[in-house]
């Protein structure tokens, strides 16, 4: 054989994808193709659905969770999960709320935001530098959170500034402000983990976080940063939230945490690290808050809500997670 | 009914008349457009050990695997016993006897080894009860078969080494006698004693009748140990030969088409000044007192069997773990690496030997893989520079010659050879002048070797200090120019090239008197 011959039979890549690849590649789809069935669903089963109001309600009611998702994800590809999100939406809900007669309202927001932003760190830092479990580290704080949040109130806080509601009221047909932070987020988010050096480390911590010491990045600080973000993304949603609602609740939440990682699940995230992209967890967001109006819609009691959402959650760790790891 | 030795009078001896006990027949086989089996037929006889040879990517891998069950064909039948028979699962294959020793670690790392031999089959008690002095019992008697009667079989299986966990692999495979024992490169965490020993028992099992398939890239095992050779290339075979009369350049023609005749690069030998100089350097129980110099442009190789803790002093290099005593001296500076980020900064890379436990981010690109040890080379303000980054990588898959040669494909998806050299492409691109490689040719097949001889030929001939580790005594012997030897965690000789020989090295390491 000549060189050319070789060369060609080279470039051919005889060795070809493992079968794992095809299965792969429709399972990257299904996030997308989850929410195009539920869509049709809704077009079908209701006329309420593609109502401008029921629009304006749905975007209104996705974002919070799309805010609070996003953070899961940072911190489920880095192998982790953080269970202590519900408390830190309410720590930010009532320091603004609580803040922005006294110091306005952009100072008050950041305040919020700044204190999950440490709660998240305070998180990181233990799991890191101690090598705890991430569900044990923030079932802890879960409670550790919510205490402080009551300790800075206990009674709900409803402010007088004129302008509070603003990040919740739509301003451009069905969009708020509050809306246009959660898509910009999502598309920095995106952009810090697709092409900045620490975005690339938190992807790379959930696959193999010994391959990412031995290539001279501090795994601890990566961790940290991932938490951290998930306590600023969990603060900003409890800001907006208690804009729309004008009150804040020291017991916002609760439960906030389920929703938030079956978002993540269903779009196509992997728990334990590894796999899971900013747009699918938008899409898992939008699929969820699609399944939840729905059932408000057609007027399904609470309780049955709650059984299809967790059989939704099986299927789609099902149909995604099944196989993904060797 | 026969006796023991007129078994092993038959053993070696092809039955040809008999029906196979396993035989693939025009099998075919295609991933999406790639062809990856075009008509492979071969027959595997009891009492016979059949060698599969061909480079990474030839269908090895997809053969073993459509005969264990673990992947249909497309086309084809395999029979057994000359029936044919239908494997749809691993499990189907188990029931007709096949066993597979794999690559790849199947251990469960929180069980123990006698419950990883015996996964499945563990003795009971009447009323359910676990009998755990038979199931230790039972995997020690496997072990000590192989040679291992000392390994500890309550030790977790964490806790072993790369070469302890594939003798525990293997022993797995046997803890039911299998019909067929498939050996996919079963020598590549191995040291040469070893090998003999597992060899001693491969030749046992042939006694017993047992056909064995034995897959690897190790030409002089296969010439060795095998009694019949088949060669697969781009998903055909090339050819089925008896061992008697082939020799290595006949097989290489057969398995890259071509000959080759250097497979290390011919290089000058030059007087370097030292460019790190280890004293004294100990961390107990793994090693002590160990000094040595490697120059600059100079590939000092390092040989040692396994447990000789040549890898951990490596990782006290760069960092990875921290050494007890001792002194580094690095470029005429006192050098003290905490962690892996510091030798990096001073220029130090580690080519580990586990690429899979911790050299590869599995799901994550080409792309991404091999810059990440490099991020501050191609960030501006830690923002990516994609096409810098494209540039760097693309130049080395391509100085590599990594099949295929894309770079946003999952790591995950390319052949065992492909992926080391994805990771020695990551530590390349760290631009290091002190580049330690711990066995950086395993499971990597002759044409890919001889790529990678070539780069770290090229390496030092610009001035960068290798450190080869290696239990490959050809390459040791083929690419460097002093040869340490450890011992038992020390230093048990330092040689130069040209009064090296194989046998030498190995009696230094093994303890042998010479």
């Amino acid at each position: 054989m000549n060189e050319a011959e070789s060369a060609a039979v080279r470039a051919t890549g005889l060795a070809g994808p493992p079968p794992a690849r095809r299965l792969a590649d429709w399972r990257r789809a299904l996030p997308f193709l989850t929410f195009a069935l539920f869509l049709v669903i809704g077009a079908t089963f209701t006329d309420a659905f593609f109502t401008e109001r029921n629009v304006t309600n749905l975007l209104r009611q996705i974002v919070a969770n799309g805010l609070i998702s996003l953070g899961m994800l940072i911190v489920i590809l880095t192998g982790g999960i953080d269970l202590s999100v519900g408390p830190v939406v309410a720590l930010g809900g009532v320091l603004f709320a609580g803040l922005s007669d006294r110091i306005g309202l952009a100072p008050a927001l950041a305040v919020g935001v700044l204190a999950g932003g440490a709660a998240g760190l305070a998180n990181g830092l233990v799991i890191a530098r101690f090598r705890l479990q991430p569900f044990i580290v923030t079932l802890a704080t879960m409670g550790i959170f919510r205490g402080l949040v009551f300790l800075y109130t206990e009674s709900p806080i409803s402010p007088a500034h004129p302008a509070f509601r603003v990040l919740g009221v739509p301003v451009l047909g069905p969009f708020s402000i509050g809306l246009g932070i959660t898509l910009a987020c999502y598309v920095l988010a995106g952009f810090f983990l697709n092409r900045t050096a620490p975005g690339r480390a938190i992807v790379a911590v959930g696959g193999n976080a010994e391959a990412v010491r031995l290539a001279g990045i501090s795994v601890p600080r990566t961790i940290a940063t991932a938490y951290a973000l998930s306590g600023v993304l969990s603060a900003l949603a409890g800001g907006i939230l208690v804009s729309r609602l004008g009150i804040a609740q020291p017991s916002l939440g609760i439960a906030y945490e389920l929703d938030a990682i079956a978002a993540c699940v269903i779009g196509g995230a992997v728990l334990g690290g590894g796999g899971g992209t900013t747009l699918g967890t938008l899409f898992g967001v939008f699929t969820l808050g699609i399944i939840n109006n729905l059932m408000n819609l057609l007027g399904v009691r609470s309780f049955y809500q709650d059984i299809v959402k967790g059989s939704v959650i099986i299927l789609a760790v099902l149909l995604v997670g099944r196989g993904r790891r060797p | 009914m026969e006796t023991s030795t007129e078994i092993g009078q038959r053993a070696g001896r092809v039955d040809e008349a008999g029906a196979p006990t396993l035989a693939a027949e025009a099998i075919e086989k295609s991933f999406g457009a790639t062809r990856a089996l075009g008509g492979v037929s071969v027959a595997f006889h009891a009492g016979e050990i059949h060698a599969l040879v061909g480079e990474n990517g030839a269908g090895k891998s997809t053969l073993t695997r459509i005969l264990t069950g673990a992947l249909r064909a497309d086309a084809g039948r395999i029979l057994a016993d000359g029936r044919p028979v239908v494997m749809r699962t691993p499990l189907d294959g188990q029931a007709h006897g096949i066993r597979m020793v794999h690559q790849h670690d199947t251990l469960v790392p929180n069980l123990s080894v006698a419950e990883n031999i015996l996964l499945g089959h563990m003795p009971r008690r009447p009323g359910g009860w676990l009998d755990w002095r038979a199931a230790r019992a039972r995997a020690a008697a496997v072990l000590a078969r192989l040679g291992q009667a000392e390994l500890d079989v309550r030790l977790p299986a964490y806790a072993l080494s790369a070469a302890r966990r594939q003798i525990v692999e293997i022993a797995k495979a046997v803890a039911i006698p299998p019909r067929v024992l498939i050996l996919d490169e079963p020598t590549a965490a191995l040291a040469h004693a070893e090998v003999e020993q597992l060899f001693a028992f491969l030749r046992a099992l042939r006694a017993q009748g047992v056909a064995i398939i034995y897959i690897s890239h190790r030409l002089d095992e296969v010439l060795d140990l095998a009694d019949r050779i088949t060669v697969l290339r781009d998903g055909r075979v090339t050819g089925t030969l008896p061992v008697r009369g082939t020799d290595k350049t006949a097989l290489i023609r057969l398995m890259v088409g071509r000959a080759i005749e250097d497979l290390y690069p011919r290089r000058a030998s030059i007087a370097a000044a030292p460019a790190l100089a280890v004293r004294g350097l100990t961390r107990a129980p793994s090693f002590e007192d160990v000094s040595f110099d490697v120059g600059a442009g100079e590939i000092v190789g390092l040989y040692g069997l396994i447990g000789s803790g040549r890898s951990e002093m490596a990782r006290c290099l760069f960092g990875a773990d921290r050494a007890d005593a001792g002194h580094i001296t690095w470029q005429g500076r006192p050098f003290v690496p905490r962690r892996p980020r510091d030798a990096l900064a001073a220029g130090i890379a580690l080519l580990t030997e586990d690429r899979l436990a911790d050299g590869l981010v599995r799901g994550m690109s080409v792309r991404d893989n091999a810059s990440l040890a490099s991020f501050g080379a191609i960030t501006r303000w830690g923002v990516i520079r994609r096409g810098l980054q494209a540039a760097r990588v693309g130049q080395q898959v391509r100085a590599l010659d990594v099949r295929p040669p894309g770079i946003e494909r999952d790591v995950a998806t390319l052949s065992g050879g492909n992926q080391q050299k994805v990771v020695l492409a990551k530590w390349l691109l760290t631009e290091a002048r002190l580049l330690i490689l711990d066995e950086p040719t395993r499971g990597v097949d002759v044409g890919a070797r001889q790529d990678l001889y070539r780069t770290i030929g090229a390496l030092a001939d610009r001035g960068v200090a290798v450190l080869l580790i290696s239990s490959d005594l050809p390459e040791v012997l083929g690419m460097c120019q002093r040869i340490l030897v450890m011992r038992a965690g020390r230093i048990a000789g330092c040689f130069d090239r040209a009064e090296a020989s194989e046998e030498f090295l190995l009696a230094c390491a093994s303890g042998v008197s010479h």
